[in-house]
């Protein structure tokens, strides 16, 4: 059951083939069996997840259920759930279970979708290789030497091991695709504005953006006809009616111009992921879409913004955690100020201080226009960049990232080195755009991620280009060792 | 050496909307701790915050209310510092895009004159929560009540303009006029809807260069302000005069031991690393919403003025009073209408009832006479009735639930005696009483007979149990005195 996608698994369920407490009851099993070896999941939450899927055979037997009715899920847990412990992958979190479910999770559960438990990410959201985690690293089932990407590691971890059939992410910098590149899966992160962020707890709020995790572009489809929505709570939530994303699937890449950056395809490019890049769109050229270069002659200055605006707005969203309200608190404060500093200093990681310390730098005085002034200005230069583009082109592909899954280790004491793992899809979230990664090769038997780019809003088109890829290819299919 | 003193002020002024700048919670005041605090306002994780679009509406009210221009696009930034009432660890506030631009608020001084202040701009923002240090809280320990947290705020800041503490009243006293007359505040300084801070600098007379500013924060009524004004410029008189210089520096005044302290220095001064709050879209304010909230503004307190002189033949001074409260205005008009004398309605609403009020610490919204009580008061004073003397009584006995002021009079028996006969017949049985003291009065030089009228009144009111209608009686009494003469 663990190999159907979720487009098989709703049939099943709606034609009555199995239950969902059948499936439900496989998918925890899995997890109980194969999880250790892992870490994708830190919170499994077996008796409500039963509970729900008795409650989603009853919706299925009376007929007329939604789509994902029954359909077992895992949420990031950076999303907040009511009466289940929603950590962010923080020591300063590790307590607090939220009164209140994230939107997301409550259009999942309006749906009937049954959530299995929550998955390990990177700390705050902060990472490319889930290594920052209070909860210990996810290993990428395809090497278990190696990181599986970040932050939402533990979403595209559980995904390609089959812990489920698709789970929710997010995705600030990269923190979807570049998880879903390196451990085979499919991933869309969705126009800013597009899924609301009420109860998702916030890292960047200006690039912060949820999106779903699935084996197939169908399946990704499926889960974003539910995740989006507009959303009152959420102020930047834009209002406008979300399609069904899988009406438009099965639509022909003929004449889909194909933007192809350069600058995607520089030094630093991995030569084995840039052959597998080239090689999906010579596939999808094949299948009649046109390839145009283009340029995006700031795709360089994107990495340096980021890590300006993102902390940033990094070290102001995280000022909540003092110790006074919920989260972690150090033993025995001696004043106010000691609480204060013991308890960010004990309940924080080292990468999560750093960035709260770059951040509040960028934003002192004297500091601001250098540094902050500065990287929006070079947003909008971005921005631009990609408006042009989309002037001649309907997609912009190339690779996700530069190379295959890295070794753990490899480089933790390199912050820098880390950072330009996101080299090609922090430009996407600068600019708001959707973007997404689907399996399109392999390297040294580890997975290479092709990166889809749309313009605003045009979640449907980035969709259906990657299911005719899919269509034609089975990269997507392909199951790590141990796994199928 | 004499000395200019050079004044800006800072006025934090809360939003009567029902729920907060960002959240659904109520604003309402005096509720136990923390129960009117959602997950917004306690910064749970994954929260965010929705724009209150009456705060918005009131802000622009306001700016309409002092000509102010209108900010067409607004944006709110953060305001970054930890302390325990700001749950978020930032203040959502307004910065380089506020609300309300410059405008003008003119003052009446004492003498008569009027003077100009300048607005800088006014922006909103939310309020924090509240520390509790007493209570059940022993030294180790404090409170945070965030029921206060996230209530709507617009801070109004003033150029330096004014230069002694009765500008910076009669300024503050204005703004309080204003906010209250078009309805966006509820006045109540008590409970901390309206806040000063107070920027002093003193210069040597005439000179082009200010001095160096202290802040005074966090004043809650126009006595500690003032109290705290005229300190503070003595003090910097006094350190400069002792060859001192001032330090910019944030002051707190105690209005009850009437002691002024530096809270910090400039060099203690937070960084508070403003930057654009990406959570909330700017403010954009259409022509319509304006040119809306502009032909719907409530009547404010200059033409209030000029019309209760108009309307209702007031003298300037008393339209002056009576408009700068937009309770009292509303209270007297209401007696006006029911009693139809309005001179009678302007001198109880202004003279007994306020003098009552204030030594209750009430405000006039929460009197406990009615405006149709004291005009019931009023008409049986215009119709004689009742003395003035009688009408204290009756008042008070209004003010203490009594009833209304014929009820009172009823049962009291208090109504004046006005029957001429009954009267003539009074005074008659009274001189022919006493007729040593009509002897007096006739051997009296005829300059000074005046002065012994009183005794005759005072036997004759006596005799009346005080009912008689002290004007009769004077007129019958010099008439049957000038018969004997």
């Amino acid at each position: 059951m663990h190999n159907l996608t979720i487009a098989e698994l709703v049939k099943g369920l709606q034609s009555k083939k199995f239950t969902s407490v059948e499936l439900t009851q496989h998918f925890l099993d899995r997890i109980s069996s194969l999880n250790p070896a892992y870490n994708a999941v830190i919170t499994v939450t077996a008796e409500q997840a039963l509970k729900a899927a008795a409650a989603a055979d009853q919706r299925l037997a009376a007929g007329d259920a939604p789509d994902l009715c029954g359909v077992p899920i895992l949420h990031k847990d950076i999303f907040c759930t009511d009466g289940v412990r929603t950590s962010c992958g923080s020591k300063m979190l590790d307590n607090f279970i939220p009164p209140y479910n994230a939107t997301v999770v409550e259009n999942f559960e309006q749906a009937g979708a049954v959530v299995l438990g929550k998955t390990n990410m990177d700390e705050f959201a902060m990472g490319s290789s889930n290594e920052t985690s209070f909860y210990g690293p996810v290993k990428n089932p395809w090497a278990i030497d190696s990181v599986p990407g970040g932050s939402s590691g533990g979403s595209a971890a559980a995904v390609a091991a089959r812990l489920a059939p698709g789970a929710t992410a997010t995705d600030t910098g990269g923190s979807i695709r570049q998880p879903a590149a390196l451990c085979g899966v499919s991933g869309i992160k969705p126009t800013y504005g597009r899924v609301s962020r009420w109860g998702m707890i916030a890292f960047a709020s200006s690039l912060d953006q949820g999106g779903p995790m699935a084996r197939t572009a169908e399946d990704c489809a499926l889960l974003l006809n539910c995740m989006a929505s507009y959303d009152d709570k959420d102020s930047t939530c834009i209002e406008r009616e979300v399609p069904d994303y899988t009406a438009t699937l099965n639509s022909s890449v003929k004449g889909l111009r194909i933007g192809i950056p350069k600058e995607y395809f520089s030094e630093g490019l991995h030569p084995g992921t840039e052959k597998a890049v080239r090689a999906a769109l010579a596939n999808l050229e094949a299948q009649g879409a046109e390839l145009v270069e283009i340029s995006l002659p700031n795709s360089a200055l994107s990495v340096p913004a980021y890590y300006v605006i993102a902390p940033a707005e990094a070290s102001a969203n995280l000022s909540r955690f003092d110790g006074s309200r919920y989260g972690y608190r150090c033993e025995d404060p001696k004043d106010l100020q000691d609480m204060y500093c013991r308890s960010r200093a004990e309940g924080f990681g080292e990468e999560v201080q750093r960035r709260i310390l770059i951040g509040t730098y960028c934003l002192s005085a004297g500091y601001y226009d250098a540094y902050y002034g500065k990287a929006q200005q070079v947003r909008q230069l971005i921005q631009q960049d990609f408006v042009k583009a989309f002037d001649n082109v309907d997609l912009i592909m190339g690779p996700t990232c530069p190379s295959p899954a890295f070794k753990f280790g490899a480089k933790g004491d390199d912050p820098v080195a880390m950072y330009l793992e996101d080299i090609y899809t922090i430009a996407t979230n600068l600019a708001g755009l959707p973007g997404m990664s689907i399996p399109c090769g392999m390297v040294e038997g580890k997975p290479v991620g092709l990166q889809i780019i749309g313009n605003y809003f045009d979640e449907a088109r980035i969709l259906s280009a990657a299911h005719q890829y899919q269509q034609s290819t089975d990269w997507h299919d392909l199951a790590p060792e141990g796994i199928a | 050496m004499s000395w200019d003193t050079v004044i800006g002020l800072e006025i934090h002024v809360q939003l009567a909307t029902k729920t907060k700048i960002f959240s659904g919670a109520s604003t309402a005041y005096g509720a136990e701790p923390n129960t009117q605090a959602c997950a917004i306002d306690l910064a749970m994780p994954g929260t965010l915050p929705v724009l209150n679009k009456q705060a918005v509406n009131y802000a622009i009210m306001f700016g309409l209310a002092i000509d102010a221009e209108i900010g067409q696009v607004s944006a709110f930034e953060r305001k970054n510092y930890f302390y325990p009432d700001l749950p978020k660890g930032y203040q959502t506030t307004q910065l380089e895009k506020p609300i309300v631009g410059r405008g003008n608020v003119e003052i009446q001084l004492a003498d008569g004159s009027t003077k100009n202040v300048r607005i800088h701009h006014a922006h909103l923002e939310e309020d924090a929560g509240k520390s509790l240090h007493e209570g059940n809280f022993n030294s180790s320990f404090s409170g945070i009540d965030l029921n206060r947290a996230g209530t709507p705020l617009i801070e109004i800041v003033s150029e330096p303009d004014m230069s002694n503490a009765e500008e910076a009243i009669a300024f503050a006293k204005k703004i309080h006029s204003i906010v209250t007359s078009i309805g966006i505040c509820d006045g109540e300084m008590s409970q901390g809807s309206m806040r000063f801070d107070v920027n002093v600098s003193v210069k040597p007379s005439g000179s082009e260069i200010l001095g160096t500013r202290t802040e005074t924060k966090n004043l809650n009524s126009f006595k500690f302000m003032e109290e705290a004004i005229k300190r503070e410029v003595a003090r910097q008189i006094d350190v400069i005069e002792d060859g001192g210089t001032i330090a910019q520096e944030t002051r707190l005044y105690n209005g009850e031991t009437k002691v002024a302290r530096s809270m910090r220095s400039k060099e203690e001064a937070n960084d508070y690393r403003y930057f654009p709050c990406p959570d909330l879209l700017p403010v954009i304010v259409s022509d319509e919403q304006v040119e809306e909230l502009r032909r719907n503004l409530p009547e404010l307190p200059d033409a209030r003025q000029t019309r209760f002189v108009e309307q209702y033949g007031l003298s300037d001074y008393d339209a002056g009073i009576l408009s700068s409260d937009a309770a009292m205005a509303n209270y007297f008009e209401a007696v006006s209408r029911v009693c139809s004398n309005p001179k009678l309605a302007a001198n109880w609403t202004m003279g007994e009832l306020s003098a009552r009020l204030n030594n209750e610490g009430l405000s006039t919204s929460n009197s406990p006479v009615s405006a149709e009580q004291l005009a019931g008061l009023i008409i049986r004073i215009a119709d004689n009735s009742i003395s003035g003397k009688m009408a204290k009584q009756v008042f008070e006995g209004i003010w203490a639930g009594d009833g209304s002021a014929d009820e009172i009079i009823e049962a009291r028996g208090l109504k004046q005696v006005s029957d001429s006969g009954a009267l003539e017949q009074m005074v008659a049985d009274v001189l022919a009483a006493n007729q040593a003291m009509v002897d007096d009065y006739i051997n009296t030089d005829e300059s000074k007979r005046k002065k012994k009228l009183g005794g005759f009144m005072g036997k004759i009111m006596q005799a009346s149990k005080g009912q008689a209608n002290p004007q009769q009686v004077n007129q019958i009494l010099a008439q049957k005195l000038n018969e004997l003469l």
